[in-house]
């Protein structure tokens, strides 16, 4: 389904990055750094737009020729990114949007590990499997 | 629950000052590795609480989420009281606090308050920092079961 998912921090370092096929890891990583611009653009609109929108899902940052770059920001300011094939059309938003949530409820658990550093690269392997079972579903 | 929780705290406190008499914790250290602990647990509650809930507006409204509803949650009780100068400093004020209700209340005890409210600091400074607020928390005790924290705001 995803063919790149990454999180990063408050700060803007990224905490996990998983991508396939693994060759093409520095272009997503390029395609990942810009969307952050965007994200930033988005969460600073919001704060001055209506009670209403002001969803932690983000929608389709920008679209490329090949891939679509979606967005989410929690209320710690970490930040969820979802690159999609663009030629995978039956990806509706809300699909997209449940996805983010399963995204967030397993980083949640991450969190939540007494033994996880808050701050530090994610090692965990529930997440690893989760984000895995993700990218795979139609693929 | 609570009352599960009420006891693990008693037996965090207790099992840090033990610590320090036997040398494992250096002098003076306990309330702060005492608050340490409450900011992690406040860092990963907050995480947790905030998962579904939608993005906050401004700092005020941040406070008073903490004042809801992380605080309803923790101790099963609202706030009493939270008081704000707009400047930066929030006084959240608890007339029957959980963590000292089981104390007696006579000035007696007065010394170790300070003990039993160094998680909650911690707890509340945890939950703000993962919120993109760094703060200052300190608690004051002046008659037994009441307490205030008192949240002042760094800017930066």
């Amino acid at each position: 389904m995803a063919v790149c998912i990454a999180v990063i921090a408050k700060e803007n370092y990224p905490l996990y990055i998983r991508s396939i096929p693994a060759e093409h890891e520095l272009k997503f990583h390029y395609t990942v750094h810009t969307s952050l611009d965007v994200v930033d653009e988005k969460v600073s609109a919001m704060g001055k737009a209506l009670v209403d929108q002001r969803e932690l899902y983000l929608g389709l940052l920008y679209p490329t020729e090949d891939y679509k770059v979606y967005g989410y920001v929690t209320n710690s300011k970490v930040k969820f990114v979802m690159v999609v094939d663009s030629s995978n059309t039956a990806l509706r938003d809300n699909e997209i949007r449940s996805m983010f949530r399963k995204l967030h409820n397993s980083y949640t658990d991450v969190m939540c590990n007494p033994f996880y550093n808050p701050g530090d690269r994610i090692h965990s392997r529930a997440f690893d499997n989760m984000v895995t079972s993700m990218m795979v579903q139609v693929c | 629950f609570v009352a599960l929780f009420l006891l693990l705290h008693n037996e965090m406190v207790t099992g840090v000052y033990k610590s320090q008499e036997q040398g494992e914790v250096e002098n003076g250290r306990c309330i702060t590795k005492l608050e340490n602990m409450g900011f992690r647990v406040g860092q990963g509650l907050i995480e947790r609480f905030t998962k579904d809930t939608a993005r906050f507006k401004d700092e005020l409204d941040i406070m008073k989420f903490i004042y809801k509803d992380f605080w309803t949650t923790v101790f099963k009780k609202q706030i009493d009281n939270l008081r704000t100068n707009h400047q930066g400093i929030y006084v959240l004020q608890g007339n029957k606090f959980r963590l000292l209700t089981q104390m007696s209340s006579g000035k007696q005890y007065l010394d170790h308050a300070p003990k039993y409210l160094a998680f909650t600091c911690g707890l509340i400074r945890g939950g703000l920092s993962n919120l993109g607020i760094k703060s200052i928390v300190t608690a004051e005790v002046s008659a037994m079961p009441t307490c205030k924290f008192q949240v002042i705001i760094q800017t930066m």
